[in-house]
């Protein structure tokens, strides 16, 4: 059985698209057919981190319209072959969707693809509502920060009262928490909410945390999905998160400062 | 002078269905409860002409509001101090003025049966409720004339004591899941979470509330002005708590008894947080 993961937040630039981006193609680097969707109708960005923006032919949008098939506007990613890009048109608004149109769309990917993946607009207006509407899972991106927790836990009370699952008394939408950017070396100055703080206030499973890091702008430019880049923390931490989503017990990275050697040798915590 | 009292429903619609006992219960229809807020008109005078007046005065200030606004009169006063008054009259001139009589407070029986005949259903006062009419009714119902030509339909339900609890819905409503930011719960009864209430999340109960996790949100109890309601949590860290409309801000809060699990109730119009 398919399944809607939505990638959401509430506040924008805290790293939808880049997550969005990672474990779609994580998700298909382990074998599942995952098509990623662009709900960001009029600021279309997906394009550019999976590095199919000069590819597009047809959108969402023309498929929601009748314009084009979805075949005719999937692109198959050029690194994973499991992988399908259904980018948002750059030329329209978000009143361009409708829940019809996107419930049928959904409906079609759900016969093919094992996993769809909806990138949400930053906002809890149409666009957003759109994307997590249908959502079976949903992944909340936030920030070590208040703002962001706060948009965060507003997210979480729309999904809880004005998703699919919600109006029809379905099991809820499963809830994830994703935190990004995180830096342990300004969490221990104080400057920056732990994870033990963001999880309090929205007491929400963890799936992982992905550090602050220089490979995510790097990956952003070169239009590759982060979790390719194996080396990087923010890689391996992308990856951990898929083998969690996928059942598999790992203990969290990324969460402490770095040990110095000083503190190495003489088994400082 | 005009003050806002809640008026409870299911005392109506219990008299309604003894009266329709022969009207076999059909699934069209179901009787519920709800509380309404309506203005009460605490006479201390009992010259009509003059409440005339002064009524229209009162009304000439906010025509709006009372333009057709629901209206309980309450004798309550008048007849502590003797003073009788032909409620047909009173009912004539409240009518005239643009209101609709709804109800009669602290009348004795004579006054109750002429609203009653009025089709004025008669609520339960506080006075008549602690008896001080006992003594007063003999004399001043053989004063007035009873102008019913109707044979009597129904004996006034004599005010039933009802007690102080009962002014609280029974049901509670039950929230499992945490409350977040932006979402807002209303509860006729009392509310029982058993979640966190996060900041920026409203929640409302016209009875007590209960939050069994870190209440960060605003909770008001007694939104319908039931100044007995409490609310109960086990780690304060709220934005705003109020009780009956009375109301302090997380600022006005001291920090001593954040993160803490406490009481919150109404004293002389003052909020008092204890430890529990």
């Amino acid at each position: 059985m398919a399944r809607i993961i939505v990638v959401t937040s509430g506040k924008g630039g805290v790293g939808k698209t880049t997550t969005s981006a990672a474990i779609a193609m994580g998700l298909a680097k382990k074998g599942h057919k995952t098509a990623v969707i662009d709900f960001d109708v009029g600021l279309r960005n997906l394009d550019l981190i999976m590095g199919c923006e000069r590819r597009v032919v047809y959108d969402f949008v023309n498929v929601i319209n009748g314009e084009a098939s979805l075949n005719q506007a999937l692109i198959r990613d050029k690194n994973c072959n499991q992988l399908y890009i259904l980018p948002a048109s750059q030329t329209r608004d978000k009143d361009a969707l409708s829940q019809e149109g996107v419930g049928k769309i959904l409906d079609e990917l759900k016969r093919d693809f094992k996993y769809i993946v909806c990138d949400s607009p930053a906002g809890i207006e149409k666009g957003a509502h759109l994307a997590m509407y249908f959502a079976d899972d949903a992944f909340i991106v936030t920030n070590p920060e208040v703002s962001s927790v706060r948009d965060s836990d507003r997210m979480l009370g729309i999904l809880s009262s004005k998703s699919r699952r919600a109006e029809q008394n379905e099991e809820p939408i499963k809830e994830y928490l994703l935190l990004t950017r995180y830096s342990p070396e300004r969490v221990k100055l104080g400057e920056m909410l732990s994870v033990d703080d963001v999880q309090e206030i929205l007491s929400l499973h963890l799936l992982g945390v992905i550090p602050e890091s220089k490979s995510v702008l790097n990956a952003s430019n070169s239009g590759t999905p982060v979790i390719l880049d194996e080396k990087s923390d923010a890689g391996q931490a992308y990856s951990d998160v898929i083998a969690r989503y996928l059942g598999e017990d790992r203990p969290h990275r990324f969460i402490d400062d770095k040990k110095g050697l000083f503190g190495k040798l003489f088994g400082r915590k | 002078m005009l003050e806002s009292v809640q008026l409870l429903t299911n005392q109506i619609s219990r008299m309604s269905t003894d009266s329709q006992q022969n009207i076999h219960y059909s699934p069209v229809l179901e009787f519920k409860s709800s509380t309404f807020s309506v203005p009460v008109l605490v006479l201390a005078g009992n010259d009509v002409i003059t409440i005339e007046q002064q009524l229209q005065e009162k009304i000439h200030q906010a025509p709006e509001f009372f333009k057709n606004s629901p209206l309980v009169f309450d004798l309550q006063e008048l007849n502590k101090h003797d003073l009788d008054i032909d409620v047909t009259e009173l009912t004539r001139v409240i009518r005239k003025l643009g209101l609709l009589p709804i109800g009669i407070r602290g009348g004795v029986a004579q006054q109750n049966q002429q609203a009653l005949d009025l089709g004025i259903p008669v609520h339960s006062g506080h006075i008549a409720r602690d008896g001080v009419y006992a003594a007063n009714q003999s004399g001043t119902g053989a004063a007035s004339t009873a102008t019913s030509s109707a044979p009597p339909k129904q004996q006034i339900p004599e005010p039933e004591p009802m007690p102080e609890p009962q002014t609280v819905a029974a049901i509670t409503t039950m929230i499992t899941n945490p409350v977040r930011s932006g979402q807002r719960i209303y509860a006729s009864g009392d509310l029982v979470i058993l979640a966190q209430v996060s900041a920026g999340a409203e929640i409302l109960a016209e009875g007590n509330i209960h939050v069994y996790g870190s209440l960060r949100g605003r909770a008001l109890a007694g939104v319908q002005g039931n100044t007995e309601a409490r609310i109960f949590c086990s780690d304060l860290q709220a934005e705003l708590i109020s009780i009956a409309g009375n109301y302090k801000i997380s600022e006005d809060l001291n920090t001593a008894i954040f993160n803490r699990p406490v009481q919150i109730y109404l004293q002389n119009h003052t909020l008092i947080i204890k430890d529990i």
